[in-house]
């Protein structure tokens, strides 16, 4: 068993890596040698993808952080510290959005935000990205603040201090590692997200990158640019890869402590 | 996610009650204020679309003009629509696949990362890299990986082949891309059976298949149950990695239920069709998590 460890893990190690490195190696690769030629292939071609791509891909997961944010640490300090009538059906209610994966919501979704002028809209994409990370974020966030000991608000409550104030200057560094999780959970999932643009976003000045991208592979019928396609691959999992790695630790942390209690 | 059930560890309760106290009052408006972002979200985005998605399963439901009642011919439409029952077939096939190959090797991989010993650490993190990226660049990425023209092994997978390998390109990938995240799940799991129960079985005389068998599987019900039920739900779910991969094709042979509610809805433009697959997807969906809630249930019964 001990001898079996290093030679299983090394292989599993290889086999898990390969892809990647893989993806990395094919967009740098060109006829002769290395170079950049089909990230720039990538950005030219007529079929290819654009700046503002990138810049909406953003924008979605820049808005789609901040916003999960702050719906959820008000939400998570409400549940977690404040019981009023209705409390627990609002987060039962919450938590059935788990229950109902989005894909069977997203053409009601699509005919809501037509009614409500937010069609083909980076901010209509956004909010419907928001609601599917609540339960995970308000989850998170509910036991983030549920675990503070109560005398440490009442300690500033007796200095003097507001409610808002006990908010941001005791409370909130106090669930950083909570903080942190949702945020890095909330980027990943609304950068990459497929099914949610492709449905909600008609406008190819309006796609996202990960859109853009595949929209390479199905918009061609006859031979797929297979080596620009990995770099646009490479583009996509980049920040993906090293905001994981950079916030590891407390991610792993929060994942562990807050989401999977017990 | 087991104290889902659970109520939070410490709310502040006010001191004196009293239905009048004005404390206590000004103490749950001031909490109402916070959920209210919430209660909207959840309302305007949740609650409100899956009546809409119900009441448009009951119409005819153009993507363009009005749409007027027909109920219930979008159900009875369903009932001999080929594509349909193909489709449900292939996604049943595919989500038996996946639950057996990905949950065996997530459980694995949980076992073998389990103790700290040098090394595990890199492995664990290893092991989760993938679910790091997204799962359309996922698929993107080995859409090149087993192609011909630029893959590693000569297209020896050809995914416009046929069904056959398409689907065993898409089993690949799947788990490469959640071994990981199922793995981190499972190993909480195991982090959390106590280790003086592994001392006494190991006293009693149990060997290592046994502890495994009959401690190590039943005290970890509740975090199977889960991961099961997000492998199945994630899988009747299907959708990037078939419509990135074969388009739905050859024939058809790869499309899976998601892929029938965007055809419905975006190529054949009738939304109401589209709502009646969602809505008996959704009532498959619903079950399967109401029975892992039950199996959670159960353990917490004295």
């Amino acid at each position: 068993m001990k001898l079996l460890h290093p030679v299983t893990g090394g292989a599993l190690a290889i086999l898990f890596l390969f892809p990647l490195l893989w993806s990395g190696y094919a967009s740098v690769r060109t006829a002769d040698g290395f170079g950049l030629e089909n990230y720039a292939r990538l950005f030219t071609d007529d079929s290819g993808i654009r700046l503002y791509h990138v810049v909406n891909s953003l924008t979605v997961a820049l808005l789609t952080v901040g916003g999960t944010l702050l719906v959820a640490t008000l939400g998570g300090y409400a549940f977690g510290r404040f019981s009023f009538p209705g409390r627990d059906a609002l987060f039962l209610v919450t938590l059935a959005i788990l229950m109902v994966p989005y894909a069977t919501v997203l053409i009601a979704l699509y005919v809501l935000l037509g009614w409500i002028g937010l069609e083909d809209s980076l901010v209509g994409l956004s909010l419907v990205l928001i609601m599917f990370q609540l339960p995970f974020a308000i989850f998170m966030m509910r036991n983030s603040f549920a675990a503070i000991p109560p005398e440490l608000e009442e300690s500033a409550q007796v200095d003097g201090a507001s409610s808002v104030g006990v908010l941001t200057r005791v409370l909130l560094p106090a669930v950083r590692p909570g903080l942190v999780t949702v945020a890095l959970f909330a980027f990943l999932s609304s950068w990459s997200e497929f099914f949610a643009p492709l449905i909600l976003l008609n406008s190819t000045d309006r796609f996202t990158l990960t859109l853009a991208v595949v929209n390479m592979r199905t918009a061609t019928f006859g031979a797929i640019d297979y080596a620009a396609l990995e770099a646009g691959v490479t583009l996509m999992a980049l920040p993906c890869l090293l905001l994981f790695v950079l916030l590891q630790r407390s991610y792993v942390r929060g994942f562990m402590s807050g989401a999977l209690r017990g | 996610m087991t104290s889902v059930l659970s109520r939070p560890a410490a709310v502040v309760r006010p001191t004196a009650a009293g239905r009048r106290n004005p404390r206590r009052r000004r103490h749950a408006l001031t909490g109402m204020l916070y959920a209210a972002p919430t209660a909207f979200m959840v309302g305007a985005f949740f609650v409100v679309p899956l009546g809409l998605v119900a009441y448009m399963s009951l119409h005819r439901w153009p993507l363009l003009g009005l749409p007027t009642l027909n109920a219930p011919a979008n159900y009875t439409g369903l009932a001999d629509d080929r594509l349909l029952r193909d489709a449900a077939g292939f996604t049943l096939t595919y989500t038996v696949i996946i639950t057996v190959l990905l949950f065996a090797s997530s459980l694995g991989m949980a076992l073998l990362v389990q103790r700290r010993r040098r090394g595990t650490g890199f492995l664990r993190t290893v092991f989760f890299l993938p679910a790091a990226v997204g799962f359309a660049s996922a698929s993107l990425l080995f859409l090149g990986l087993l192609s011909a023209e630029i893959g590693p092994f000569g297209g020896v997978i050809s995914v416009s082949d046929s069904g056959g390998t398409a689907l065993g390109a898409a089993i690949l990938l799947v788990l490469w891309r959640f071994a990981g995240f199922n793995m981190l799940i499972l190993l909480t799991g195991l982090q959390a059976v106590p280790t003086e129960v592994y001392e006494a079985a190991r006293l009693d005389g149990a060997n290592r298949w046994q502890t495994f068998t009959s401690i190590t599987l039943p005290l970890m019900r509740s975090t199977i149950a889960l991961v099961l039920t997000l492998i199945v739900t994630g899988s009747l779910l299907a959708f990037d990695q078939f419509w990135i991969l074969t388009r739905g094709g050859p024939d058809n042979s790869t499309t899976s239920l998601v892929m029938v509610v965007y055809r419905k809805a975006f190529i054949e433009l009738d939304l109401g069709s589209a709502a009646a697959v969602s809505v008996a997807l959704l009532a498959v969906l619903v079950v399967v998590s109401l029975a892992q809630l039950a199996v959670l249930r159960t353990r917490s019964a004295p």
